[in-house]
């Protein structure tokens, strides 16, 4: 954490990709942060806007092929993204913002230079991969079964400079057996849209790395529990 | 008309009485669907000979449609698909059923628009808007409006009337060569940040919107709101007076005048029709029930529920959700929502997916309580208002404990 010991959350290019509530993420961070007593500032950095690159957790959503491809030429050409991971920042990226944290991706029919933060590139499915998707997160993680719903093109191969996020019991993720990746504090899923809301493991996960702790106080959970429950049943084997 | 075509209309209209008969719905898509099995050319046969306006777009074309129809009636019987049946099925039945009438006006899915323009060969098309509206079945925006844009290039005979608020309809309707653009004003943006034409940034000021890298900007708008009324091409200002309620409306009765005006109607003429049209298949219904005056809303992706939250009243307030298929499988267009607006009123939950709208009215910070009936709900408000705001099938679900209000 930053040293005026306020934690720093940035929502990257939500004019560029935000297609399906991607802004609840940043909502449940804040307010999971605040319920702990962790003073938070939140700033949505626009497309045309410098990318601030001493913030903490970093957030980038999903979007439309055209969006995705300009989003991924104004990152690499900005480069704060690239020097926040570097100084160790914690990053969520979801769907297109996971696709293009690799090395490449395809967008429009064409293959687009991705970020090269996480070692694996994307390509196109036969078909669309759309409903519940439930999967084992990797056990160095800690954390309990993922659950979300997606929507995507794409498929994504890992090289060996990334882990898989989880091992697939329900729907397609990366390829049908293996869902999202992780290296070091990036995490990226396929769970499209406000993913955390599903996973508020998750959620705490980004917040620990952020502010360098092994656990965070309890908070109530009663409702999303019973979100979790509900659709990890629903979303069948 | 053709035999087949005639064989087709009178079995169409029998299986359409027989499905209301039944209680099994409005009938308006079974009888359709029987229609086009035995002459698949029905829609067209039945669309010949009739001067026809179709209405698109992602929300307000149910109303719209409805507004449109009442202000046609001035010239003579308008058959039209009242009950919200969009898809061709309900459109081949909703003109067997109104039998030969010299109008239409017929309310069109979105992704059907090219298939029905080719069909019925209509003289006017409107197309009100175009956002984010079930991805996980429906094409994305940009697609849609890329969609549109192809079917109006194959018709330059076709009027367009379009909303010059929205560049995606902007851009879709810009390449026509008859067309009548209209401000309904525009509360949500968050779909059209980047120019479809150019990919650059699309930036906007006092209702003006631009394109940063290209020519696509807003165009002069000829029919306008302005306060409680709507300014004609001639730059005459009509008083508007609706049963119902919301600026939205009064967007979507500019629509209707200028989708009438089309066809020679002049605003005089149209307007104290429009002020008869008091409720839309349930949409806008009053129901008194036990002391409580029950009034429905239906919000079917995050810009109408902006709509709705603008015209519900400060009263105790039920949200339903469900996500069928109808709904899209994908809740997560509850996060594209700000709740804020209701702070200030007792808020029930209820629905199939009440858990997601439970999680997110608790990071939005709104007080809620989860009721599992709707005699529950009725039975927890005190006597007065309750604004109901439900998706689509939960407002159908709702309109049925109702007994199917119109």
């Amino acid at each position: 954490m930053s040293t005026e010991s306020v934690l720093r959350i940035v929502w990257i290019y939500p004019d560029l990709l935000s297609t399906y509530g991607d802004r609840g993420n940043l909502l449940i961070l804040a307010r999971r942060a605040a319920l702990r007593g962790i003073p938070v500032e939140t700033y949505s950095v626009r497309s045309d806007q410098p990318m601030p690159s001493t913030a903490d957790i970093y957030l980038i959503g999903g979007g439309e092929d055209g969006p995705q491809a300009l989003a991924a030429q104004r990152l690499i050409n900005d480069g704060g993204l690239h020097r926040a991971v570097n100084q160790g920042a914690a990053v969520l990226a979801i769907c297109a913002g996971y696709q293009l944290f690799g090395h490449s991706f395809f967008a429009k029919g064409a293959k687009c230079p991705g970020l090269g933060l996480l070692d694996l590139h994307s390509d196109r499915g036969e078909s669309r991969a759309v409903g519940e998707i439930r999967g084992d997160i990797d056990p160095r993680l800690g954390l309990p079964p993922l659950s979300g719903f997606e929507n995507h093109g794409g498929r994504t191969h890992l090289g060996p400079g990334v882990a898989p996020l989880a091992r697939v019991t329900a729907g397609v993720g990366n390829d049908g057996q293996t869902e999202g990746a992780w290296h070091g504090k990036i995490l990226g899923t396929y769970s499209h849209g406000p993913a955390l809301a599903r996973n508020p493991a998750i959620a705490d996960l980004l917040l620990r790395w952020a502010i360098g702790a092994d656990s965070l106080s309890p908070v109530d959970d009663t409702w999303p529990d019973k979100l979790r429950a509900e659709r990890l049943a629903a979303a069948g084997s | 008309m053709p035999l087949r075509a005639k064989v087709a209309t009178s079995v169409s209209k029998t299986a359409a009485a027989l499905s209301r008969a039944a209680g099994r719905g409005d009938g308006s898509v079974i009888g359709g669907w029987i229609g086009l099995k035995i002459d698949p050319d029905l829609l067209r046969n039945l669309a010949a000979g009739r001067a026809i306006a179709l209405v698109s777009g992602t929300n307000g074309k149910t109303t719209t449609t409805r507004l449109a129809a009442a202000a046609l009636g001035v010239l003579g019987p308008v058959a039209t698909n009242s009950f919200g049946a969009n898809m061709p099925t309900g459109h081949t039945s909703a003109l067997a059923k109104a039998g030969s009438t010299p109008f239409a006006v017929l309310e069109v899915d979105e992704h059907y628009l090219a298939r029905v323009i080719d069909e019925t060969n209509p003289r006017v098309v409107a197309l009100l808007n175009l956002s984010r509206d079930q991805l996980d079945r429906a094409k994305e925006v940009a697609m849609m409006a890329q969609m549109w844009r192809t079917a109006l290039a194959g018709h330059p005979d076709i009027s367009v009337v379009a909303n010059a608020d929205d560049p995606m309809v902007v851009w879709a309707a810009r390449g026509s060569s008859h067309i009548t653009w209209f401000s309904a004003g525009q509360r949500w943006t968050d779909d059209s940040w980047v120019c479809p034409e150019s990919g650059d940034p699309i930036e906007r000021a006092n209702g003006d919107w631009w394109c940063t890298g290209c020519s696509l900007r807003r165009p002069q708008a000829q029919w306008r709101v302005e306060d409680d009324g709507v300014i004609d091409p001639r730059g005459d200002w009509h008083l508007v007076k609706l049963q119902l309620p919301g600026t939205v409306n009064l967007g979507n009765a500019a629509t209707a005048l200028a989708v009438a005006a089309e066809f020679g109607v002049r605003p005089i003429e149209a307007l104290p029709r429009l002020s008869t049209v008091a409720s839309i298949a349930g949409r806008y219904a009053q129901v008194d029930r036990d002391g409580r005056n029950i009034r429905l809303l239906l919000a079917k992706n995050p810009a109408s529920w902006l709509e709705a939250f603008d015209m519900a009243e400060q009263a105790p307030t039920l949200l339903s959700i469900n996500a069928r298929d109808p709904d899209g499988f994908d809740t997560s267009w509850l996060y594209d929502v700000d709740f804020s607006p209701l702070h200030d009123r007792p808020v029930l939950i209820t629905g199939e997916r009440a858990f997601d709208l439970a999680v997110r009215l608790e990071v939005n910070g709104i007080p809620f309580r989860h009721v599992l009936s709707f005699d529950e709900v009725v039975r927890s408000v005190p006597p007065g208002r309750l604004e109901v705001i439900a998706n689509y099938t939960a407002f159908q679900d709702i309109r049925a404990e109702l007994d199917r209000v119109n």
